[in-house]
């Protein structure tokens, strides 16, 4: 028990729940953005994977880092580009759409990184986002290390925490989004564009998607792995439920869910002997579900999730 | 300006043949990849070709790989037909193929004709436990299926993991985690000297037979389609919800079992954490491919199947990389949806003319 | 007269598949003017309105718009924008309001630029509040509309329009949802915005509140505009005859013998899913072959009660007897088996599978019988042969009994519905809302069809918001408001409204 309070009382131990939060800070904000606007987007989990061998191969084919940012950024849009066309002027099943561009996002990135790289054995590294040392804050007690052991990428999802909630809750954009999420025909009957608004959501939120997935080539590790996402693209669509689509929510679900990661990597190393390592790798997924049926029946998802509209249909 | 207006009925010919389209479109566009990996187009495609239908072993090949697709995709099929997002079949595959190993590498040492069976059923049970679980989640505390049976597949192959590496472990097995060998009786023959073809090919045409069957043809089919239609008017309607929803997810992760049991007790012979590329993944792409009707996932694993055989050996030839199978499936999968969405609607589009005389 | 004119529709003309909603419709609108747009379901209301808003694109016509210093332009077609810039404001039938936004959201939306950063509530509360005052309309500001009253949120509806500065109004059935009194307080709201100058086309079916409050009618039957007239020169009889084409007779109900109770509830409680959508300890008693009228302003507990009887919800408390029998599990099928026949409200959601087909559609709620399978497979012959003599029967028309129920008409998806619910002979039916939406020669029928089941002994219980409907169909009326019944005799319209509203009379 001791061990435990040591744990959570270390400042290495916040420094790693921050670290391994960040991927799922974009990845939930990418999600409620998109679902906020009335559309499910399982492209998710593909454009993670997408995102990380873009922002990867960026920088390994001469760009900057933020220039490869950028690229990944942008190519998680063209991702949640095609996702709209499919599901909201096409209206056709979110579910399917979704779970195709999965399928194709990937597979696409993992052609396109073996094709790039026929032969090489061990994947080729990167110089990836460094630590931001700053000067006096760095070296305050506790926040220093917490705060400023981390790369510039957590510091934009941290941002894109209040941008999101700023555009949400103090724009016109964003109040003309969650209205298209909850009934698109009161866009409509103002003259604003249903399909406009909900596919400019679903791109901006897979640009963060894919942003999550820069996050893990360029920051938290310095190379592109197969199957290195690893489910945290279904995690983030279950922590989206139990944030109930509030940007604020999702940041504190990511990090308690970092926070429980980090934890149980230590645990390990306390208790390894006595438990499988295997339950310490399933946590995090046991721990989705169970956030999942906490949440799923007190959650209030946006009223026009999932159903398709279509002009002069009413 | 551009509409979009409702067609009245499906033609036949449209529901079978937007598939078929589909499909070959999305071997064309494949040709954008390969030249883009640098390879010779026609020389590739033929490569693929004669990978698939160039000898009677490859064709057999293609059957193997076609068996689980046909399990996974009826899987798919089945729970889609009623609206229950069963997305963990890769999971529940493997919990078929633990149950396969569990059983069948030596704890009944019986004769073939008691053992096979035995294995079969507790594939099956395992499978549909596998899915009755978020089912039940679903039922009962309405967190999203597709979400709950995602993350399931990966806790299953955690889990697989530690089955390997433990209680399931070979001893003689050097080390690899890998099962100890399913007894030889307790292995599903096979169909043809020589070939790897196993009965579970035979077991899964017959399970897309009766499925398709009782889909048409059942009260039982009957209120499942009902309830995946509209699920209010059904409830209505007074037929049991819930009880249907559990019914078609035990026989969905059944279905997802049986490709598990196939895979160990019909064509490796042990479980290793590497069975399978991605076929619960697949089965979707073929359901969706076979427009959710069982005798469809027939043809569409066949097509699946040829895809990646011929993609394999092709990628062999021509050292392109083998994802590009994953890429045509992903693809067709796209066009297919497109295609259904050409089949229900249709585009109009025409100039606008404000204020016409 | 002329130089008061501020909207001219010329000629316009609209298709939709085969059908022709609207047929070179022409039609003027002045200043202050309150016009009432009048006509059967289906005769092109709201086709043309839609087409006045820029949601549809006419195939041929064309709109003029006069502008504040009265010079006419063309309108762009097919553009709401451009009908809003033009200062045409339109309050759909269904509300069109994001129920997670609070009302000064609501009205805000699409009214600034989406490029603005940072929005001006405060300034747009004070003039909504100025239109508030003005107007007689208010409602509160800051709570989600998903919980404002059918009345507060059309309110909000027109404060929507009037914030945008129209000049003119349209509204699509305004006084569907409303208690009389309600409705007649929208009325005197309207005519005041009239008097200042606002132009206003109310689409509507009521003649008794048409009569009362426009200045003038149009008509429209088929798809044309059959006539106009000024409000004064008009009578109820010549009204309905323009609309019809030619008389109908509306089923005449006559005095019914009654027979032994078949429904019992008592100190029935159910909670649903608003707050006042919910059933308060209730009692009630239906006898065979009476026609009982619940009447009120929906979101009172009808949900509950029809959830009830349905089996679709169950009670927290109290006893359900039906035909002196309790009923001790209440679900779908049970009800089904105990002999209650169900008209759902929503006849595409509860009602029909769309997807599949006529005749699969009217066994669903018997395909475990005898009649229709054995060992578990369907018997293909005899579904065929049943939903072909109930097509014949209940004059269901469509193309056919293999299609999709969905290709079917409202009115012929509703006669598929009776069909199946009247061939089991049930002795109780709950009819919710069992004419919404269809024109008056179905509307009739469905009338006649419960009356003929009144005479042959069911009960009857008929939820309806028209009160118009309840007034001619029902023998005895119960008025339901925040989930408790008033029994009452009169069939005065100003008392059961107060009692709508929960005034006692």
């Amino acid at each position: 028990m001791f061990d435990i309070l040591q744990i959570l009382l270390s400042e290495s131990f916040w420094s790693a729940s921050l670290r391994i939060a960040t991927p799922l800070i974009f990845g939930v904000l990418g999600a409620l953005l998109c679902e906020k606007s009335g559309v499910l987007n399982l492209g998710i989990e593909g454009i993670f994977v997408a995102g990380a061998m873009v922002g990867w191969m960026a920088v390994w084919l001469g760009a900057g880092l933020w220039g490869a940012v950028l690229a990944a950024a942008l190519a998680g849009a063209l991702f949640g580009l095609l996702h709209g066309i499919l599901t909201v002027p096409l209206g056709l099943s979110q579910h399917v759409s979704g779970l195709a561009i999965t399928l194709f996002a990937s597979s696409l990135s993992y052609f396109s990184y073996r094709t790039a790289l026929p032969t090489v054995s061990s994947p080729p590294r990167i110089g990836p986002f460094q630590p931001l040392d700053i000067p006096i804050l760095s070296d305050l007690p506790f926040i220093g290390p917490v705060l400023f052991q981390q790369t510039a990428l957590t510091f934009l999802a941290l941002f894109c925490v209040f941008l999101v909630w700023y555009v949400l809750n103090k724009t016109a954009l964003g109040v003309a989004i969650k209205a298209v999420g909850d009934n698109p025909n009161s866009v409509d009957a103002q003259g604003l564009s249903v399909y406009g608004l909900r596919i400019g959501a679903v791109m901006a939120g897979s640009a963060l998607m894919a942003l999550g997935g820069a996050f893990l080539t360029m920051s938290a590790f310095d190379a592109f792995f197969f199957g290195m996402v690893n489910g945290r693209g279904w995690i983030c669509i279950a922590l989206v439920i139990f944030a109930s689509w509030r940007p604020g929510k999702a940041l504190l679900g990511a990090i308690l869910f970092g926070a429980f990661d980090a934890l149980q990597v230590r645990l390990q190393t306390e208790v390894g002997a006595f438990v499988p390592s295997q339950v310490f790798l399933a946590a995090p997924y046991i721990l989705s579900i169970f956030a999942l049926v906490i949440a799923a029946r007190r959650a209030e998802y946006p009223r026009a999730l999932l159903t398709p509209w279509f002009k002069g249909q009413r | 300006m551009i509409r979009i207006e409702a067609r009245g009925s499906q033609s036949l010919a449209w529901k079978i043949g937007l598939p078929i389209i589909s499909a070959i479109l999305a071997l064309i566009l494949a040709a954008i990849p390969l030249t883009l990996a640098g390879a010779p187009i026609l020389d590739s495609y033929a490569q693929m070709f004669s990978g698939v239908f160039g000898s009677k072993f490859a064709f057999s090949e293609m059957l193997t790989r076609a068996t689980p697709l046909i399990f996974t995709g009826l899987a798919a099929a089945l729970a889609f037909r009623g609206k229950l997002w069963n997305i963990g079949a890769e999971g529940q595959l493997y919990l078929g193929a633990m149950a396969a190993a569990a059983i069948g590498t030596g704890v009944f040492d019986v004769s073939g004709m008691i053992l096979i069976p035995t294995i079969i059923l507790f594939g099956c049970a395992a499978g549909a436990f596998g899915m009755i679980v978020p089912a039940t989640l679903k039922i009962r505390f309405g967190a999203d299926e597709v979400v709950t049976t995602l993350l399931l597949n990966f806790i299953i192959i955690i889990f697989l993991q530690y089955m390997l590496e433990g209680p399931l472990k070979d001893p003689m097995g050097l080390g690899w985690p890998q099962s100890s060998p399913i007894l030889d009786q307790g292995m599903l023959p096979k169909v043809m000297d020589r070939m790897r073809i196993h009965y579970g090919l035979i077991i899964a045409l017959l399970c897309a037979a009766f499925a398709q069957f009782m889909l048409v043809r059942s009260v039982w089919g009957f209120k499942l389609r009902a309830v995946g239609e509209n699920m209010n008017a059904a409830r209505h309607a007074g037929i049991p919800v819930n009880r249907s929803l559990l019914m078609v997810a035990a026989l969905s992760g059944a279905l997802a079992g049986l490709a598990g049991v196939s895979e160990v007790a019909g064509l490796k012979g042990y479980l290793t954490a590497d069975l399978s590329p991605g076929f619960g993944y697949t089965g979707i792409v073929v359901a969706m491919l076979a427009g959710l009707s069982p005798a469809g996932v027939v043809i569409a694993a066949l097509f699946i199947a040829s895809v990646f055989v011929g993609a394999d050996s092709m990628s062999r030839a021509m050292g392109v990389s083998s994802y590009l199978a994953d890429l045509v499936v992903a693809t067709a999968l796209l066009c297919v949806l497109l295609g259904g969405f050409l089949s229900r609607y249709k585009i109009i589009t025409g100039v606008s003319q404000s204020g016409g005389k | 007269m002329n130089s008061n004119k501020v909207l001219s529709l010329k000629n316009l003309s609209k298709t939709f598949g085969s059908v022709k909603a609207n047929e070179n419709v022409s039609l003027d609108l002045h200043r202050g003017e309150i016009l009432a747009l009048l006509g059967e379901n289906g005769a092109g209301k709201t086709t043309l309105m839609n087409m006045l808003f820029g949601h549809y694109m006419p195939d041929s016509g064309r709109i003029e718009v006069a502008d504040d210093a009265g010079h006419f332009s063309d309108l762009v077609l097919g553009h709401p924008q451009a009908a809003i810039a033009a200062g045409i404001g339109m309050v759909h039938q269904h509300f069109t309001l994001a129920e997670n936004l609070d009302a000064v959201d609501n009205i805000m939306l699409g009214a600034e630029p989406l490029t603005r950063m940072r929005r001006n509530r405060h300034e747009a509360e004070k003039k909504i509040n100025a239109l508030m005052e003005n107007s007689g309309l208010s409602t509160p500001l800051d709570v989600p509309a998903g919980r404002l009253t059918v009345g507060e949120r059309q309110r909000v509806e027109i404060l929507k329009a009037l914030y945008r500065n129209v000049r003119i109004l349209v509204l699509d059935e305004p006084t569907a949802v409303l208690t009389p009194q309600e409705a007649d307080t929208l009325f005197e709201n309207i005519a005041t915005m009239a008097a200042e100058g606002l132009a206003v086309i109310f689409i509507s079916h009521k003649l008794r509140e048409v009569l009362a409050f426009s200045h003038r009618i149009a008509v429209l039957r088929l798809g044309k505009n059959v006539g106009e007239m000024a409000t004064s020169e008009a009578d109820e009889q010549k009204i309905a005859r323009m609309m019809v084409g030619s008389e109908t007779s509306l089923p005449i109900r006559q005095a019914a013998t009654t027979g032994a109770p078949v429904l019992h509830l008592e100190a029935l409680s159910v909670v649903g899913r608003g707050r006042r959508d919910s059933l308060k300890a209730v009692n009630l008693t239906v006898l065979g072959g009476e026609i009982l009228g619940i009447a009120g302003v929906s979101g009172n507990g009808q949900a509950a009660l029809a959830g009830v009887l349905s089996g679709m919800m169950t009670p927290e408390a109290g006893k359900i007897i039906l035909n002196n029998e309790e009923v001790s599990q209440i679900d779908p099928a049970q009800m089904i088996a105990k002999g209650v026949g169900r008209i759902p409200e929503d006849r595409h959601r509860d009602g029909i599978i769309g997807s599949m087909s006529v005749a699969e559609n009217m066994i669903i709620e018997g395909v475990d019988g005898h009649r229709f399978q054995k060992n578990g497979l369907l018997k293909r012959e005899n579904i065929t042969e049943h939903a072909k003599a109930l097509s014949v029967e209940y004059d269901v028309r469509g193309p056919g009994i293999a299609a999709p129920a969905q290709l079917l008409s409202g009115g012929n998806i509703q006669k598929l519905i009776l069909a199946r619910v009247f061939d089991k002979k049930p002795l109780l039916i709950l009819a919710n809302q069992p004419t919404r939406g269809l024109d008056m020669g179905a509307a009739a029928d469905v009338a006649r069809r419960l009356i003929e089941a009144r005479s042959r002994g069911a009960g009857i219980v008929l939820i309806s918001e028209d009160l118009d409907e309840i007034l001619r169909l029902a023998d005895r009326i119960l008025v339901i408001h925040d989930g408790e019944f008033a029994e009452t005799h009169t069939r005065d319209r100003a008392e059961l409204g107060l009692l709508m509203a929960g005034q006692a009379a």
